[in-house]
């Protein structure tokens, strides 16, 4: 099928869901989470998040599959691994041009697609191993990389309409797009990828359009967000996040809590913990009940960060190079267990899946609401504790 | 006996095979390699027929189910027993969120822990009560619009301070008994709700429960220690009477 530029601006984007066996007829709700962490460090191939997420195949209606990956780009470490999705080959030569005006590109190319089967009409993606050059007369007092790479993701997302950043961290990547999980991953041949911390996502729309850009998961640096649940408090995050430079341009509420996740750890230097404190904050009434110090900074949270909270049902996981957290709403209206065998954690929203993953994890529970479960790697327990709790104490 | 394979089965098809199983009257059927299949035993209604699980079956497990017993030799995910109807279900391990939802007749037993909103909308009517019996703990909203039928809550197993139950528990609770074992603070019951010593009616009702509870889950504590329980039972039939009047 030739794809023709004649088409609405964003077509190519939007092809609606396909129905692939029978039994597809009925939609089920719910969107799938799954995730694993290996805390030594080992690498695992994509193929081993691919068999979780597919066993809950009924979460999704095929508008939308993906997974972030970490450890996946061991021959370039320390450059930033910007995914780009274009939605055809001809804008590509102009939003190139601008990325080599803003980024020192050390390696570009395609990333290997393997279209055919259930994905036909689908964007282009370009992968690019590189760092930010400080703008220009700024050299000696230019803000750090991260800084740098995060105005460029909102240059770029807000300037051209037709080409997004996918993910922009560092020695991991984003691989998603409209499709059901066996699809998405074949697409992108999962497979071929190693990394030590894999999450996973198939999505079931609810108040947001399918499409490639809109799928999970969503990113800013190297946090990744998968998300099963509402923001209902979506403008008001928004508006917070705009306030603060954050731009929204993807079209679906998830795109806030990567954001948030981003302000208040990286440049706000919270800890972990007080970040999803802030996201899925305790009761008045149970902080009433707090002892000091816990109950003043409780209320200090809830004050200052009124317009991070989330509302509204939510369990989500964040993936980010020191480690992997689950969190759930503080009232706990979507499911989310956690999983840990060996030097393996593993997160899902059914527990079935994770005997997918490796057969006989018996060390099951759910973590109460509003409460995370963080799981860091086992060298960068400390570093990545210190680092942040360091520049607050 | 039939042995059913469920690896790589879809539910639909997985249930369709039970559904024969049951028109052919097969009385005891064992299922393994079960990954997360849902809506087990649904709709099915011989009372002499048992259903073994090998593996985690998924979501709705016995939904609507009218006369079966089911055996999970695992954990269980969530909705297990939603609206059931009769038969039994037991499972060997914990269950997740909203056990019981709805449920109107029939027993559900979870030997470990359960999750959230356990026994949401549980309902009975003249003989028909459901039975829904924890043996660990609960998280919250346990009970919550509770209208009838039995929910017990043990506490097995529970580490040094955790708590038996959550918050809200029994919040909307309108009919029916629930007993906990173990202490429940004031501050996390529902408004509509208050707490009581067992009487010796209540005793001689909970016994058997009890008794049937650790005999089909291996359960060798001693459970019949009735002092440690309480009661909660509504204490109004209209406890929004006032609410909206100013």
């Amino acid at each position: 099928m030739m794809y023709s530029s004649t088409r609405d601006e964003k077509f190519a984007l939007f092809p609606g869901p396909h129905v692939r066996s029978r039994y597809r007829e009925r939609e089920l709700s719910g969107c799938g989470l799954i995730g694993f962490i290996n805390t030594d460090r080992s690498r695992v191939a994509g193929d081993k998040i691919r068999r979780g997420l597919c066993n809950m195949e009924e979460r999704g209606n095929g508008l939308g599959s993906g997974f972030a990956g970490y450890g996946i780009y061991p021959e370039w470490p320390d450059h930033y691994a910007l995914h780009m999705m274009y939605q055809n080959r001809d804008v590509i030569v102009d939003v190139e041009k601008f990325l080599r005006s803003r980024l020192v590109i050390d390696h570009e190319e395609d990333i290997p697609c393997h279209p055919g089967g259930n994905i036909t009409d689908h964007p282009f993606f370009r992968r690019y191993f590189c760092y930010p050059r400080p703008p220009a007369g700024e050299e000696a007092c230019a803000p750090d990389p991260d800084e740098l790479m995060v105005r460029l993701t909102f240059d770029v997302n807000t300037r051209f309409g037709n080409a997004f950043v996918i993910s922009a961290g560092k020695n991991m990547g984003v691989f998603k797009g409209v499709g059901f999980p066996a699809d998405i991953a074949d697409f992108f041949m999962i497979e071929r990828y190693q990394g030590w911390t894999w999450t996973g996502h198939n999505r079931f729309p609810t108040n947001t359009q399918g499409w490639w850009g809109g799928a999970h998961p969503f990113s800013m640096l190297d946090w990744t967000i998968v998300h099963n649940g509402e923001i209902s408090s979506y403008g008001i995050n928004k508006r917070f996040l705009e306030e603060r430079g954050y731009i929204c341009t993807l079209m679906t509420d998830t795109e806030v809590v990567a954001y948030l996740m981003d302000l208040l750890i990286r440049r706000h230097r919270l800890s972990f913990e007080e970040a999803c404190s802030v996201l899925a904050p305790p009761f008045w009434k149970d902080i009433d009940r707090m002892p000091e110090p816990q109950r003043t900074r409780a209320t200090e949270l809830r004050i200052v960060y009124a317009g991070a909270s989330l509302n509204g049902p939510f369990a989500f996981l964040l993936g980010f190079s020191g480690g992997l957290i689950g969190l759930n709403d503080r009232v706990k209206l979507r499911p989310l267990v956690v999983g840990k065998k060996g030097k393996t954690v593993y997160y899902s929203s059914e527990e079935a899946a994770i005997w997918v993953l490796e057969d006989g994890v018996t060390d099951v529970w759910a973590p109460p609401a509003g409460q995370p479960h963080i799981t860091f790697f086992a060298d960068s327990e400390e570093e990545a504790k210190g680092a942040v709790g360091a520049a607050r104490a | 006996m039939l042995r059913v394979d469920a690896r790589n089965l879809h539910y639909r098809e997985l249930n369709e095979i039970l559904r024969e199983a049951e028109r052919s009257g097969a009385t005891h059927v064992e299922v393994c390699n079960v990954r997360g299949q849902r809506y087990l035993g649904t709709g099915l209604s011989a009372d002499n027929m048992r259903i073994v699980v090998d593996g985690i079956p998924g979501e709705d497990l016995a939904a609507f189910m009218d006369g079966p017993t089911i055996i999970v030799r695992n954990n269980a995910q969530d909705g297990v027993g939603n609206t059931m109807n009769g038969g039994k279900v037991v499972v060997l391990g914990r269950a997740g969120d909203v056990v019981g939802y709805g449920m109107r007749g029939g027993k559900v037993f979870i030997k470990r822990d359960v999750g959230y909103r356990v026994g949401i909308h549980m309902k009975g009517y003249m003989d028909k009560q459901p039975i829904l019996v924890c043996g660990g703990t609960a998280g919250m909203f346990f009970g919550e619009y509770m209208a009838g039928g039995i929910l017990v809550l043990l506490g097995l197993g529970r580490e040094e301070g955790q708590p038996v139950v959550g918050d809200y528990c029994a919040s909307g609770m309108h009919g029916g008994v629930m007993f906990i074992r173990g202490p429940v603070e004031e501050y996390k019951l529902g408004k509509e709700v208050r707490t009581f010593e067992l009487d010796a009616e209540d005793r001689q009702r909970l016994a058997p429960i009890l008794e049937e509870f650790c005999a089909d889950t291996g359960t060798e504590n001693n459970v019949l220690d009735f002092e440690s329980y309480v009661k909660i039972i509504p204490v109004s039939a209209r406890p929004y009477g006032r609410l909206y009047v100013y």
